[in-house]
């Protein structure tokens, strides 16, 4: 690595620990910005790095929630009676088991939806392109409907986590600094992965898979893999959100569909397809503008929202580092031939 | 000398259309040995078989003894049988030691070694391979912007790079430029002789073919029509009539 890369990565790794003090009134932004970058980054390593463009990418957040708070809540009660009880009865959770129910159930929660993506995968990975988008956002819309006629989870309801226990604002800063944890171990990941030859294997998947299929690569074994992966993060980063949110129902936090599910694409268009960075600028632009517009816009801010969806997918396909790529490929280490003088038509 | 490929009896039709009629050929481990025939004879759609692109409707493909005509790509590829396409197909938007990297032999790794970043040995393996079909020169740029016959020249050097031990080819020199195609000759011939790869190659140039191939198969009309020695099938009167549409 060079001393200028090392720089920068000193300063975003300084900056990570120093703004919620910096920007205390801003603590759950943050926090969300992580989550976003963490969505952002795993829905890449497959719509990106392997040309599988999943719309369901937020089953698995969603599946992370329940499986974390149930988890959680499991190990101390008897979870029929205390989601019957929908919060009414007195449930009484002590730091061990708090702290302890939620390490447990967030890891419990990134195992459990690997697990899930290997079997929706061995179904869903025979459909190419747009078919697999609409497969795997069926995925997500059945998940969702299902849950919620599930009584024993809480049904329509959902579930009622314990609060933090503990000064609200300490509370703040431990979950932005969760997400932040799961958000830079979800990019060095990537970061490592994207450089062995397994991440070259799914480069290959996303240029011409029956030609890799032709190469003797186990391309259904590394699609899984891989969604796997994504699915891990994913799902921490959901059992992570059931507590922050105390609060949580299937159709409209768990299995967000029409927001959450749709803006992780929406960040990595923005950012870049298929580059380690752009789903991480694609996430705070999107962020940034998201944020802007629910405060100055008020009214109009779906409006402004669907423009940016619409000029992104027309206009700006490849994104910002897609643009930079095309702009100054010497940057990233792409030679051009030189055309010869009079063909530079 | 013992045979790689044994086709027996190989039957393939697209509705009603034969394309492959009772086709009995062997390919003997080590050698060159050639597909000939009219455009539509049914050469590709005989390779699309071997591979197991599509499964045959009656008949047996075995390779190194085993059965192969119920397996898949991946599975037929995996064991060292392996195709170049007609249109060539490489990892365009990647340059020319990307494309190299990404045909390493999965087939050797477990994915422990597949979680392994590229060593020394693969990158210089490449370049080794690239300056051998002649591309070193260009190996740093986006292979979409090669020539068709330099790309052409990659797609054998990822063949040769995932170290098969048959490689089928279906029409190496087509596009290529006449000049180049003295030095593809002498190229596929050290794949088969350094390397020790059996080539089984598909070829409209008759220079190429009866300059490579110990054993010539000719194929009409979907139907095994003559096999031979380049001399035998040079003179065969049916060949000849086949080529000139007299058949």
């Amino acid at each position: 690595m060079t001393k200028n890369k090392t720089m920068l990565y000193a300063a975003i790794m300084a900056f990570t620990f120093i703004s919620p003090f910096l920007f205390p009134t801003y603590g759950t932004q943050l926090a969300t910005l992580w989550l976003m970058i963490i969505v952002s980054l795993t829905w890449d390593m497959t719509g990106g790095q392997m040309g599988y463009n999943s719309l369901g990418n937020i089953f698995f957040y969603g599946t992370g929630m329940y499986v974390a708070a149930l988890v959680t809540i499991g190990l101390t009660y008897d979870v029929g009676e205390y989601t019957s009880a929908a919060g009414g009865g007195i449930y009484e959770f002590t730091d061990l088991q708090y702290f302890g129910g939620m390490a447990l159930g967030v890891i419990a929660a990134g195992l459990f939806c690997s697990l899930t993506a290997v079997i929706i995968g061995s179904l869903t990975f025979g459909l190419r392109g747009p078919y697999f988008a609409i497969g795997t956002l069926g995925v997500a819309i059945a998940a969702g409907e299902l849950v919620s006629n599930w009584d024993w989870v809480g049904g329509g309801q959902g579930i009622a986590l314990p609060v933090y226990p503990g000064d609200l604002d300490v509370g703040k800063t431990f979950f932005y600094f969760l997400f932040a944890g799961v958000g830079v171990a979800t990019f060095i990941f990537c970061k490592w992965l994207y450089g062995t030859r397994f991440g070259a294997a799914i480069n290959a998947i996303r240029d011409d898979e029956e030609k890799a299929d032709a190469m003797g690569i186990h391309t259904l074994r590394y699609k899984l893999y891989t969604w796997a992966m994504a699915a891990f993060f994913v799902g921490m980063a959901g059992g992570i959100s059931a507590f922050q949110l105390i609060h949580f129902e299937p159709l409209e936090s768990a299995y967000q569909t029409i927001n959450l599910g749709i803006f992780m694409v929406v960040c990595v268009l923005l950012g870049g397809k298929g580059t380690l960075w752009g789903p991480v600028i694609g996430a705070i632009l999107f962020h940034l503008f998201k944020e802007i517009t629910w405060n100055y816009l008020l009214g109009w801010q779906w409006v402004a929202l669907g423009a940016l969806i619409v000029v992104t997918v027309v206009y700006f396909q490849d994104g910002v580092m897609g643009w930079l790529e095309h702009k100054k490929p010497e940057w990233f280490g792409i030679r051009v031939e030189k055309k010869a003088v009079g063909d530079s038509k | 000398m013992s045979s790689i490929i044994d086709v027996s009896s190989v039957a393939k039709s697209f509705g009603g259309v034969i394309a492959n009629k009772d086709i009995s050929l062997t390919v003997k481990a080590g050698t060159i040995t050639g597909l000939i025939g009219p455009n539509g004879s049914g050469k590709t759609t005989l390779f699309n078989s071997i591979v197991g692109y599509h499964p045959i409707d009656s008949g047996s493909i075995k390779f190194e003894g085993n059965e192969i005509s119920k397996l898949q790509v991946q599975q037929i590829a995996r064991r060292g049988l392996l195709r170049t396409f007609q249109q060539t197909r490489i990892y365009g938007a990647m340059d020319g030691v990307q494309n190299m990297l990404i045909s390493l032999p999965h087939r050797k790794m477990s994915i422990f070694d597949a979680l392994k970043t590229f060593t020394r040995e693969d990158y210089e393996r490449a370049d080794h391979l690239l300056e051998f079909v002649g591309l070193y020169e260009k190996r740093m740029l986006k292979s979409g912007d090669l020539s068709f016959g330099q790309q052409k020249l990659l797609e054998f050097a990822m063949a040769l790079m995932n170290e098969p031990t048959c490689l089928l080819l279906d029409e190496p020199t087509a596009g290529i430029n006449p000049t180049l195609i003295n030095g593809l000759i002498d190229r596929l011939k050290r794949a088969n002789s350094e390397f020790g790869i059996t080539l089984f190659v598909i070829e409209h140039n008759m220079r190429v073919i009866m300059n490579m191939a110990e054993k010539i198969y000719c194929l009409a009309h979907g139907e095994m029509l003559a096999e031979g020695t380049p001399d035998e099938i040079q003179n065969d009167q049916r060949v000849i009539d086949a080529y000139l549409g007299a058949h």
